[in-house]
């Protein structure tokens, strides 16, 4: 046996499992020493197909482009057509997601307000009823209606713009709502109805209704409730697109809003966000077939979300069929979560700037998650607003300069015309061709 | 505050649903304002009318006199409603205040996630009674389906006759009576003795529904609140 320079045996390098990989390790290490499962806030975390998956084509000698500083390119879209008096006009097509207050902070939630309104668009209640904040500072809210209707009174239905019906969201399809006795505090209690402190289990089915025969009655009521004036929306988690929204459209809905697995969530369980649902790259297709096999696509409007980031992004979801594309995780990166500045208190909670997840503790340095005053009073309301309008404004931007170099006058003629896959699973999800061929996994031969 | 039922100013107004859209018939009753003097109101050939008589704020006395369907004075806030007839699921859902009366059965999820008000079912009601209950008492002169009370948050739920399975299943701050047998308690739900203070509110409440029922008859349930805070040691439990 021959030895290495000085007398030493060869030995193996350290190998680290890729099944068993450090965070795989760590988790069993955690599950072992606690006895609960790992709860955490956001949403899928791992590697998933995505909107990065496809290109636009952009426009040559077979399409010609607008002048990207001249000619005007349209942005606006208005929601609830089909049945409402009164349907939602937004300027631009993304809208602040449901989150509720309780899971963020009252200035939070003023905060999404503010930058909602200044951009032209809407925000949305969550699972805890509809603050004084939150009404005030949006121009046009969308009034969460939720298996636990928390805080859920008439009066607040009635001075909404619009109704969103909850049935699941993107983090966890099947799942229901939590918060943590941490953000339980007395106010949180009292809007819900619970005692202070404790842990908040939300149901996962509404009370009094089950299936789309019955979800048709329930939205004939809050109809009648309301004078008929309001769009209603029915949101689903992405698990089975094409019926879900097929049967939300029976049932009546003027906007169907499907969320993806890389949507957040203020708390659940961390194998619930990484392992049931579908990334929204795969949902949008068959939901907009659902649509048009039902000829209701433009009819009845389609929102999107989970793991928008960039106009880019919004460009692309709509392209592929959607009316309007919603935020919730970025919206709150613009507000502040995960800034730089507060690297050092986040790695105290043991996390880092950009990692940080654990918004059901309600001890986000930040002042967003939380319901710690002296916490919450970090967020200036008034500058947070400011950063999600600019931020809503670039996102706008960016769609309108891609739009413009397809040949569009409005960021509703995108379509898939306009796009390829890099790969042949994003492909096949977004069924538009693979970059440089013809070829449509499961539709087309190619070429 | 307490509800009370209040007196009829004159002969009643008759609306026939056979004639008028339901549309039209809420929208009437809708534009009911506190201060209104057009209290009684009289609804005929109701036929199983789904989302009847929903979202009143003022405080008339509507007769309907029939069956309804689902979701009949949902979010009521000050009406006094009486239903002759059986009432669909969800009847007096979300009530904020206010008297919702039926003089027959309900179906499922009576009272649910009602806020305040008084529900007095005269004959049975199906599952799922009084779930997600935030304040509104509800009381059953008949017997309850399987899972009433689950995830009821405060009220009061009071059952003359039998309870199914699974009563008070994750039960939060709401107390239930129940005078007969209870098939089976949820997780969390327990029996316990009975303070002064909730004979007392139970006295009340068989007064107001109009029962001659006396409260030592009953038995108090109420959460165990092992279920506060998440354990390990209780992971079986939900």
């Amino acid at each position: 046996m021959d030895d290495l320079p000085g007398g030493k045996t060869p030995r193996t390098l350290p190998r680290f499992s890729a099944t068993f990989d450090p965070h795989s390790i760590a988790e069993i290490q955690r599950a072992a020493s606690t006895g609960i499962y790992d709860i955490r806030g956001g949403g899928a975390k791992r590697k998933l197909p995505h909107f990065d998956d496809l290109l636009f084509l952009g426009a040559s000698v077979s399409r010609y482009p607008l002048e990207g500083y001249r000619e005007r390119c349209g942005s606006d879209v208005v929601l609830g057509t089909r049945f409402a008096k009164k349907p939602v006009c937004l300027k631009i097509p993304i809208t602040i997601a449901g989150m509720s207050f309780g899971a963020l902070s009252g200035n939070a939630k003023e905060a999404l307000g503010r930058g909602a309104s200044a951009a032209g668009t809407s925000t949305t209640t969550g699972d805890g009823g509809m603050t004084a904040e939150e009404r005030g500072h949006s121009d046009i809210l969308v009034y969460q209606y939720l298996p636990s209707r928390y805080g859920m009174n008439l009066t607040d239905l009635r001075r909404a713009d619009a109704i969103e019906v909850v049935i699941g969201q993107g983090a966890k399809p099947g799942g229901g709502g939590m918060l943590l006795g941490q953000k339980i505090s007395k106010r949180v209690a009292a809007m819900r109805n619970l005692p202070e402190g404790i842990d908040q289990r939300s149901a996962c089915r509404h009370p009094d209704w089950t299936g789309p025969d019955d979800l048709e009655i329930k939205l004939l009521e809050l109809r009648e409730l309301t004078g008929w004036e309001k769009p209603i929306y029915v949101k689903v988690g992405a698990s089975r697109p094409y019926y879900d929204i097929a049967l939300a459209v029976k049932a009546g809905a003027d906007v169907v809003v499907l969320d993806g697995m890389q949507g957040g969530t203020a708390a659940t369980q961390e194998v619930f966000i990484e392992h049931v649902g579908l990334p929204i790259l795969a949902a949008i297709r068959p939901a907009v077939q659902a649509l048009q096999d039902l000829g209701m696509h433009r009819k009845v409007q389609l929102i999107v979300s989970g793991g928008i980031r960039s106009g880019a992004d919004v460009a692309k979801a709509l392209a592929l069929g959607a009316d309007a594309v919603a935020i919730g995780t970025a919206a709150l990166i613009a507000l502040g979560d995960n800034a730089p500045e507060w690297e050092v208190e986040y790695q105290a909670l043991g996390t880092h700037a950009g990692a940080y997840d654990d918004w059901h503790e309600g001890q986000d340095p930040a002042g967003i998650t939380t319901q710690d005053p002296a916490l919450a009073a970090r967020l200036d309301p008034i500058k947070a607003g400011r950063r999600l309008a600019n931020y809503l404004a670039v996102l706008t931007l960016e769609a309108q300069a891609i739009a413009r170099a397809c040949g569009k006058s409005h960021l509703r003629n995108l379509e898939p015309e306009d796009l390829v896959a890099l790969t042949v699973e994003a492909a096949a999800m977004a069924q538009v061709p693979l970059a440089g061929t013809g070829w449509i996994p499961g539709k087309t031969m190619g070429y | 505050m307490k509800p009370e039922r209040k007196k009829g100013a004159g002969d009643a107004a008759v609306i026939d649903l056979g004639a008028m859209a339901l549309r039209d018939v809420n929208a009437l009753l809708q534009s009911l304002t506190p201060g209104t003097n057009e209290i009684a109101w009289r609804l005929t050939n109701p036929r199983g009318a789904h989302a009847l008589a929903v979202g009143i704020t003022a405080p008339a006395l509507v007769s309907i006199e029939g069956p309804v369907g689902y979701y009949c004075a949902g979010m009521n806030n000050g009406a006094t409603i009486d239903i002759f007839g059986n009432a669909g699921t969800g009847v007096a859902e979300n009530m904020m205040s206010g008297i919702v009366h039926v003089h027959g059965d309900a179906s499922q999820a009576a009272g649910a996630t009602g806020h305040g008000g008084l529900l007095i079912i005269e004959g049975n009601a199906a599952a799922r009674c009084g779930i997600s209950m935030k304040g509104i008492d509800i009381v059953v002169k008949g017997s309850v389906g399987h899972m009433s009370g689950f995830m009821a948050q405060s009220g009061n739920l009071v059952v003359l006759g039998d309870a199914g399975e699974a009563l008070g299943d994750s039960l939060y701050e709401a107390r239930i009576f129940v005078r007969g047998a209870v098939a089976s308690l949820g997780a969390d739900c327990e029996a316990q003795e009975m303070t002064p203070e909730a004979r007392a509110g139970l006295t009340a409440l068989l007064r107001d529904a109009g029962c001659n029922a006396a409260p030592d008859e009953f038995q108090l349930y109420g959460s165990a609140r092992r279920l506060y805070h998440f354990h390990v040691d209780h992971a079986g439990a939900y």
